[in-house]
């Protein structure tokens, strides 16, 4: 065997190993836009029936008759109190005599659909949730809990001037923003809990089918209409809320509200829903 | 003779299950299902169910029903270990739900 045969196999076989591993990043590399793409036309191929628009409305888009309750619904929303009660609040100074509006691009009005963001300066993704309660500790105010009103009734009037607004979140050329995103996604397709259910579970494998009593909603635009009104709750729920109530459901101990995981989640599942119109505040079942 | 070991093995049983229900024996159980929750604490992913097992372990031991507290407390453990088992495994299954 010569020499030149030698080192011609071994160039082969090093360009095979370099092609299969070059193969296996692309594989492994997240690709948002390609995911985005893939997860609406799963939805919409599910759901021929569905305008697009209509997926934010959740379980009521599932139906003639779901969709006749949500008309009934929206002449006397169940959520119009909370909705007046966080105009309130997001008009009253601080202690400090600032307010909300200091806090946010145009004066926080119309720009609930670019939340979550990524943010460079503290490498993480920040939600809506998350940058009220840091305005409130940046002025010298006591944090509100996550799942409570306060929190719901604030984010319900952040949400209403944003209405038709279409969902628009940013993946910025960052690896740390791309880590994100992907974490979201291995959260949101992962088993958990006694009854091993992921995310995906109910609100990809099933939407529209029945558990117990209430109809599951997909999971293409599920956040654009957060916060909600909630029948089960007999009251309002943020994300934090719904993600908390959602593992507890399943049997799987909740993460604490606004956790890494649950911000990444929820940095994922607003990310292909993505061009489709904010509708919170929302009422659910 | 063999009737002997038999009667002898008969009178030994309840002593056994009884050193399986003391205090001792509860204490150990506990601890090992308490490790076993810390460690899917640690992946993660407790289930709400070993934590409500552990706590009716303590709650039976503090009434001192020994016998119950170690079977809850080995309940609670096999529980543990079984959210342990489904964070490992899901650390590449959940590629299989994923929409592409």
């Amino acid at each position: 065997m010569s020499v030149r045969f030698i080192s011609c196999l071994s160039a082969l076989v090093l360009a095979a190993v370099c092609a299969a591993a070059s193969w296996a990043y692309a594989a492994e590399t997240p690709d948002p836009v390609a995911d985005a793409g893939a997860f609406r036309d799963y939805f919409t191929r599910k759901f021929p029936k569905v305008v697009l628009e209509d997926f934010v409305n959740g379980p009521y888009s599932m139906n003639e008759d779901m969709h006749r309750q949500w008309e009934e619904k929206e002449q006397f929303p169940p959520y119009e109190f909370a909705l007046e009660a966080g105009k309130e609040m997001f008009s009253k100074p601080f202690k400090n005599g600032k307010s909300y509006a200091d806090c946010f691009a145009n004066g926080g009005i119309g720009v609930r659909q670019t939340y979550p963001m990524f943010d460079a300066a503290d490498g993480k993704v920040i939600t809506l949730e998350l940058a009220l309660n840091r305005c409130r500790e940046a002025n010298g105010e006591a944090p509100y809990s996550y799942v409570k009103d306060e929190m719901a009734a604030l984010t319900a009037y952040m949400a209403f001037t944003s209405r038709g607004k279409p969902f628009d979140i940013r993946i910025p050329d960052d690896p740390r923003a791309l880590d994100a995103y992907q974490e979201g996604k291995r959260y949101f397709y992962t088993r958990r809990g006694q009854l091993n259910f992921s995310c995906a579970t109910c609100h990809v494998q099933s939407p529209g089918e029945r558990i117990r009593a209430e109809i599951l909603a997909p999971a293409l635009g599920i956040l654009n209409a957060m916060p909600i009104y909630r029948s089960e709750w007999s009251g309002m729920g943020t994300t934090s809320r719904r993600f908390t109530s959602c593992n507890s459901q399943i049997r799987g101990v909740p993460l604490e509200p606004q956790s890494d995981e649950y911000r990444n989640l929820e940095y994922y599942l607003s990310y292909v829903s993505n061009g489709l119109p904010i509708s919170g505040p929302g009422a659910r079942p | 003779m063999a009737l002997v070991v038999a009667s002898l093995l008969l009178l030994a049983g309840p002593s056994c299950a009884h050193a399986d229900g003391s205090e001792a024996d509860f204490k150990a159980a506990y601890a090992a299902a308490e490790a076993a929750e810390k460690e899917a604490g640690t992946l993660r992913n407790q289930w709400t169910t070993t934590e409500s097992t552990l706590a009716s372990a303590k709650k039976a031991a503090a009434g001192g029903n020994f016998e119950q507290a170690v079977a809850l407390s080995k309940e609670a453990e096999a529980l543990a270990k079984a959210s342990i088992f489904q964070a490992t495994s899901e650390k590449d299954a959940w590629k299989a739900l994923e929409i592409r």
